[in-house]
């Protein structure tokens, strides 16, 4: 839910220039850019800096807790925790990125051609976008799992097939408002093509909404990688995932507290993170906020 | 108004049909049809029951034919029966020859799902009211820092892990709350407060953890919405005419922040009973998030096409609803959708 808050909250945006500027004069949006940079780079060094081969059993070395030797402790079969961390967050990463990726894509040419073609094609898009908004998605998603099989690249499809509405009705709102502007009407004048003045006058000029909404979109995809691999219908073990270390986690909740709480709290951070660069962008390029 | 609601309730029939040709989408998805489609998880699946599905869904029949079969069930509710609980009907009660009644499984399955949900409707609405009105008054204070960092951590925070520490504290270390299922043993025998009680203890953890995930997104729209009222010339008006400050926050700001809220918690129907799957399978409640898991793992394809549909044409309801008190609250609105 709160997804569509932001979602609608960041339709608000829409001056450029001084926005970057200001957006890392912001506390929290700094420290959002610097929270997914660090997991940027925890996750392309994991061979390099993760001690262990993460699916690497070790019977010798089952449940142990935190300690020097193993920085967040092993799980029910011995493997490393931290190192497995490291790689959970490359699926955690990439998720976010392709499922967003596929989602924006998606919505962008619906929501273009809706916004720019008006009429009966607007008409019939936006009611598919009623329709999908109506079935609870988390129920959908399940649904086309059961019928396929769970695996990550059907996971990040998946999510990313089941959540374009928002970009959707974000760019068709932004190009319904920009359609009559000066600058189009004058592009128009000229005899530029229907192509030219999406490609060039429209959509450059809707992107800050579009960035913003993408990012707040990557925190909610997280979140949903998560629950499914939680539930066993997401990535699948041994590959790890940080879902599915809290899967293990929940066997081993009476004996081994270390395998709940870091994943849970590297889902939190990774999440936040998102939230916090995502909001704080849109604070920076929303000329109203100032008054707030 | 009548002549709205009619509109508004005619305008439900396009998003039904559309959800019918998706639903019907999804179950050819799998490659092949679903009866060859791998079900790796079911170990039920015999040529017997791929007979039966076959003929549920008149997989032998035309495309065009297959989908009118479907659309006529959706009309008739007739989902069916289940394949892995024993051919109990997927939706209502239905009775055998002898007078016997099998109870339908989303007929028991959807009164506890609506229950946690308005219980944990009444949880945010209780919690996430004064925490966005006080962050508007004070806004940029402390009170308003830290609630924009309970937000932030709001937003961010995975529902199942909260409910996995807290089940492991309460239920776990200190033994105080049930940590599965909706009655103890022996809940026949007490007494009616005693077993009042008792649901109020199993549902306190699910209530509490489908509350959470929703708190943080109600109280940021309340605050931005009071901050938005606050900003308005009627409510200069009222300070100038030497209205209590009370009354102009309460009476008058309050008030107008308030209307958008009902729309809100009309898009958030479909998250909520989504979200309940999560809850629900963490606690082991029979509720519409538990049964559409275990049929999602058992391959029991009738109940998963049954609840996909009633779950979404309960959205639609859940918006037609919010529209309609919309509409009765703002006369505004009202005149808006009329011309």
């Amino acid at each position: 839910m709160h997804g569509l808050i932001l979602e609608l909250d960041a339709g608000l945006c829409n001056e450029k220039g001084y926005a970057m500027k200001k957006a890392f004069s912001n506390p929290l949006a700094l420290l959002g850019f610097i929270i997914i940079a660090s997991i940027l780079v925890l996750a392309f060094t994991a061979p390099f800096i993760a001690p262990y081969d993460p699916d690497a059993i070790d019977v010798k070395a089952i449940l142990l807790s935190p300690t020097s030797h193993h920085l967040m402790g092993t799980d029910g079969l011995g493997r490393d925790v931290f190192s497995r961390m490291l790689y959970g967050a490359r699926i955690s990463l990439m998720v976010g990125f392709v499922a967003v990726g596929i989602a924006t894509a998606i919505g962008i040419v619906l929501g273009a051609i809706a916004g720019f073609y008006r009429g009966w094609v607007d008409t019939v898009i936006m009611r598919i976008v009623d329709v999908m908004l109506s079935i609870p998605t988390f129920f959908l998603i399940l649904a086309v799992i059961a019928f396929l099989t769970p695996s990550i690249w059907n996971i990040m499809i998946v999510i990313g097939l089941t959540s374009w509405m928002g970009v959707t009705r974000l760019v068709r709102a932004e190009f319904l408002s920009l359609r009559n502007r000066e600058f189009v009407l004058a592009a128009q004048t000229l005899g530029a093509k229907d192509a030219r003045l999406i490609f060039t006058h429209l959509l450059p000029n809707s992107l800050t909404p579009i960035i913003v909404s993408s990012i707040l979109g990557i925190a909610s995809a997280v979140l949903v990688e998560s629950g499914l691999s939680f539930l066993g219908l997401g990535v699948q073990a041994p590959q790890a995932s940080w879902g599915n270390i809290l899967t293990d986690g929940k066997e081993y909740i009476q004996f081994a507290w270390w395998l709940s709480l870091f994943p849970g709290l590297a889902i939190l951070i990774i999440v936040l993170g998102y939230n916090l660069l995502g909001d704080g962008l849109r604070d920076a390029f929303n000329p109203r906020s100032s008054q707030h | 108004m009548l002549k709205y609601l009619i509109k508004r309730f005619f305008w439900m029939i396009p998003l039904l049909v559309g959800i019918s040709l998706i639903s019907f989408l999804i179950m050819h998805l799998a490659p092949g049809d679903i009866t060859t489609s791998e079900a790796s998880f079911n170990p039920k699946a015999s040529e017997e029951s791929r007979q039966k599905l076959r003929a549920l869904y008149n997989l032998d029949k035309p495309v065009i034919v297959q989908y009118g079969l479907w659309m006529k069930r959706m009309a008739t509710l007739d989902f069916g029966t289940s394949f892995a609980s024993h051919q109990r009907p997927v939706f209502w009660q239905t009775k055998d020859k002898d007078g016997n009644i099998a109870l339908g499984m989303i007929q028991e399955a959807l009164p506890i799902t609506l229950l946690i949900n308005v219980l944990s409707l009444i949880l945010i609405i209780a919690v996430a009211l004064p925490l966005g009105v006080i962050s508007a008054l004070k806004q940029n204070q402390l009170a308003d820092r830290s609630i924009t960092l309970f937000v932030f951590i709001g937003f961010a925070i995975p529902g199942f892990w909260v409910a996995l520490m807290l089940m492991y504290w309460t239920g776990v270390q200190h033994n105080w709350l049930p940590i599965s299922g909706l009655e103890s043993i022996g809940y026949e025998h007490m007494h009616w407060y005693a077993q009042i009680a008792d649901k109020l203890k199993h549902l306190f953890l699910p209530v509490f953890i489908s509350g959470i995930t929703g708190l943080a997104g109600i109280s940021l729209f309340v605050r931005n919405g009071m901050l938005e009222v606050l900003h308005q010339d009627y409510i200069t008006t009222a300070r100038a005419k030497g209205l209590h400050e009370n009354r102009v926050v309460y009476g008058h700001a309050l008030r107008n922040a308030l209307l958008p809220l009902i729309t809100i918690f009309g898009l958030s129907i479909p998250g909520l009973i989504g979200g309940s799957v999560i809850a629900e399978s963490i606690f082991a409640i029979p509720g519409m998030g538990k049964l559409f898991y275990d049929a999602v793992l058992m391959r029991d394809f009738p109940v998963i096409m049954g609840i996909l549909t009633i779950g979404a044409i309960l959205t639609l309801i859940g918006n037609l609803l919010a529209d309609v008190a919309y509409a009765w609250a703002d006369p505004r609105v009202r005149r808006g959708v009329m011309q």
